[in-house]
């Protein structure tokens, strides 16, 4: 090996060979700004302004919101209310635009760019890299409302249907065949819309930003680099802060708000399925349950991004199509395999209707659950997007856009017909006395439906653990990646800072939930983390264009 | 009795490893062995580079400057690794076995009470590695 020339060996060493890419040159060196300081024997490696006011600014907000709750509650949302029935059009209408600029790009030459230069290859396998898209950006979504959505908007009468708003059940009976049917196809085109296409057009715009302008433009793996070429230098200074500071906050307290409610429902979820009364509503539980879920995430994060999220994701990923299978098998197969085409078709066909922006009268469904998810989205978009960048180098463009786009479309839909699917049956079967029936349309108790629906297939306990070892894993591997993303865009976009940077992280976030979930605020700090869906819409629209534009400069 | 001698360095943090290098000159003088230099560095861009190519490139330039120098034979070779917080020593060690190094020579901290919870790279890469390792604190 010693007598290869010197050029021969450094590609063998490093995997990913650069070819020819745009990179930027610019007077800014990463970590310029980082400051050292040492608490006791741990040394840090911190961006200076990003560092201290997203880590006051949190603690601060935290605080207020638990001194002032009765005020505070109401007023983020009455807030969360006014930003998503007056910009309903708007959140609608970037959603569409998102979509449209991931297929225009798919489409036309650009696809060809590969992130990280023209010789670079993969750094991880399908396998890998798809329980890590899904681990990270929607895994803990499709566990909670694969089996409520559907049957929502199937069979509640609260006028939140969308579109023709046909009800499969009235007043706790049946409705003919031929509403039953066009009730069955609107609520699964809602569905899916909710968790194809759009979601993941807002997941794929910031993740293929951010790797472009790391991996092929070389700069710091933050959000800020984005807007370079709209900012120029001054990215580097207050207005790339700001952005910065805000995708921190967006990112805490979106994670630490659903690991407060994902230990409420992981605890109802264990006291339904052990018969322990009052689990679901026992704070001290759902406390513990969070130590539980931050001292995986600890390990987790120690063990690195390969050992730790990756390991976790695949094995999530596997108990997932375990259950996703069994679900078939123990539902209705023939019905849920016919309905998946059906069902597809139902997306493509209704996918304007549902996306358009104006002129719709069912403000219930656009309003209360579009707006209110696009806004969500756009808001974990930092974080599932950083994500998604840091481990999708080596992909061209156009294998990227599949990938994170397509592909989870379907998969979405999949897991969308199989676990809404069967729990639709089940009310058409039984109706009132279905479980999911209870739980979702009888008495609204939207945590427990997964295990309504699970209840009465075959094997329910095993199911049910495997359920709730799905969701924790899933909170586990949300809080590791979160932490790994804070610490990044907090360190200025260094990935090699001290490991007790990410340890801080991981211990804070857990912190701040059982703070939350003790001293109550949860619900006002979700809506605070949805109200920032709003200036992340605008800030997101102005990447599609700074992507495109670095896109265009790229070798193809 | 030594052929091959492996330094790990870490290329952002050069004024930290003047007395190592010495160390590592002499005994290369002294047992007629080459030197090679072993940086790992992170996929995405960091303060030393834009990409593990450019890192490549630095890394080679700095250990033609010590070949000069010090009067040896130096060469270098470049790790990236996706999440070097985590997987430096990993890397290294790795290193060390596939460059079929006898001896490692590497600058390492004075322990501290940190170094109860988790040990530096010097110690991880002693504890671990076949070849003999030369800790200069």
């Amino acid at each position: 090996m010693s007598d290869l020339p010197e050029n021969e060996q450094d590609q063998e060493s490093i995997p990913a060979p650069e070819g020819a890419s745009d990179i930027i040159e610019t007077d800014y060196e990463i970590g310029q700004d980082n400051i050292t300081p040492s608490i006791g024997p741990f040394g840090l490696d911190i961006h200076n302004p990003v560092f201290v006011v997203s880590g006051l600014l949190t603690v601060a907000f935290v605080i207020l919101t638990l001194a002032f709750q009765e005020q505070a509650e109401p007023m983020f949302t009455a807030m969360r209310g006014f930003l998503t029935s007056s910009f309903d059009w708007f959140f609608l209408m970037a959603g569409n635009i998102f979509v449209l600029v991931c297929l225009g790009i798919l489409i036309s030459p650009l696809g060809k760019v590969r992130i990280g230069g023209a010789d670079a290859t993969p750094d991880y396998g399908y396998a890998g890299w798809f329980a890590m898209l899904f681990a990270a950006g929607m895994g803990i979504g499709l566990m909670f409302f694969g089996v409520l959505e559907p049957v929502y908007y199937f069979a509640t009468p609260w006028g939140d249907q969308p579109l023709m708003r046909d009800i499969g059940v009235v007043d706790g009976e049946l409705a003919d065949p031929a509403a039953l049917e066009a009730a069955r196809l609107t609520a699964m085109a809602a569905t899916i819309y909710h968790w194809g296409l759009h979601p993941w057009a807002i997941y794929a715009v910031v993740a293929l930003s951010l790797a472009l302008f790391a991996y092929n433009k070389g700069l710091p793996l933050t959000v800020r680099s984005i807007f370079y070429p709209l900012l120029g230098e001054r990215v580097w200074g207050w207005p790339g802060h700001v952005i910065d500071v805000l995708a921190v906050m967006a990112t805490l307290f979106g994670l630490a708000t659903s690991l407060g409610f994902g230990a409420q429902q992981a605890s109802a979820g264990i006291g339904f399925v052990f018969g322990m009364e009052g689990a679901g509503e026992s704070v001290n539980f759902a406390v513990i349950l969070i130590g539980i879920i931050t001292a995986l995430a600890l390990i987790s994060v120690i063990r690195g991004l390969d050992g730790g999220v990756k390991r976790l994701s695949e094995l999530n990923m596997i108990l997932a199509i375990v259950l996703m299978i069994f679900v078939i098998f123990a539902g209705p197969t023939m019905t849920l395999v016919t309905q998946f085409f059906g069902n597809l078709g139902a997306y493509f066909s209704e996918i304007l209707a549902l996306s358009n922006p104006v002129g719709r009268d069912d403000d219930g469904f656009r309003q209360g659950w579009t707006a209110f998810y696009w806004a969500w989205w756009i808001s974990w978009s930092p974080f599932v997007g950083m994500f998604i960048a840091r481990v999708s180098r080596g992909r061209t463009v156009r294998e990227f856009i599949i990938c994170v786009l397509l592909i989870p479309t379907i998969v979405s839909a999949i897991w969308m017909t199989s676990f809404g699917g069967t729990a639709i049956q089940q009310v058409i079967d039984r109706v009132q006395e279905a479980a999911v029936y209870g739980f979702v349309v009888a008495d609204y108790v939207p945590e427990l439906s997964l295990f309504g629906m699970l209840s009465e297939l075959p094997m329910a306990t095993v199911t049910s653990l495997i359920g709730i070892t799905l969701v924790i894993v899933f909170f586990v591997t949300s809080s590791d990646s979160g932490s790994l993303v804070i610490d990044t865009i907090t360190a200025g976009g260094k990935i090699n800072a001290p490991v007790s940077q990410r340890i801080f992280w991981v211990i804070f976030e857990g912190l701040l939930a059982a703070a939350l979930l003790l001293g109550g605020g949860l619900l006002a700090l979700q809506a605070a983390a949805v109200s920032a869906g709003l200036p992340f819409a605008i800030v997101l629209l102005v990447a599609c264009f700074a992507l495109i534009k670095g896109l265009m400069a790229e070798p193809r | 009795m030594y052929r091959r001698l492996v330094m790990p360095v870490d290329l952002g943090h050069v004024e930290r490893l003047p007395k190592a290098l010495q160390v590592a000159a002499d005994l290369a003088k002294h047992y007629g062995a080459t030197v090679i230099f072993v940086s790992v560095t992170a996929e995405v861009p960091t303060p030393i580079a834009h990409n593990p190519a450019e890192f490549s490139q630095k890394l080679e330039a700095f250990g033609r400057a010590q070949a000069e120098k010090h009067g040896i034979t130096a060469e270098t070779r470049a790790y990236a690794s996706h999440d070097p917080t985590i997987d430096t020593d990993k890397t290294l060690l790795k290193a060390i076995n596939e460059l079929e190094a006898d001896l490692v020579v590497m600058a390492s901290h004075v322990p501290g009470v940190t170094d109860y919870i988790w040990a530096g790279h010097g110690a991880t890469i002693s504890a671990h590695s076949d070849a003999s390792v030369f800790l200069v604190r």
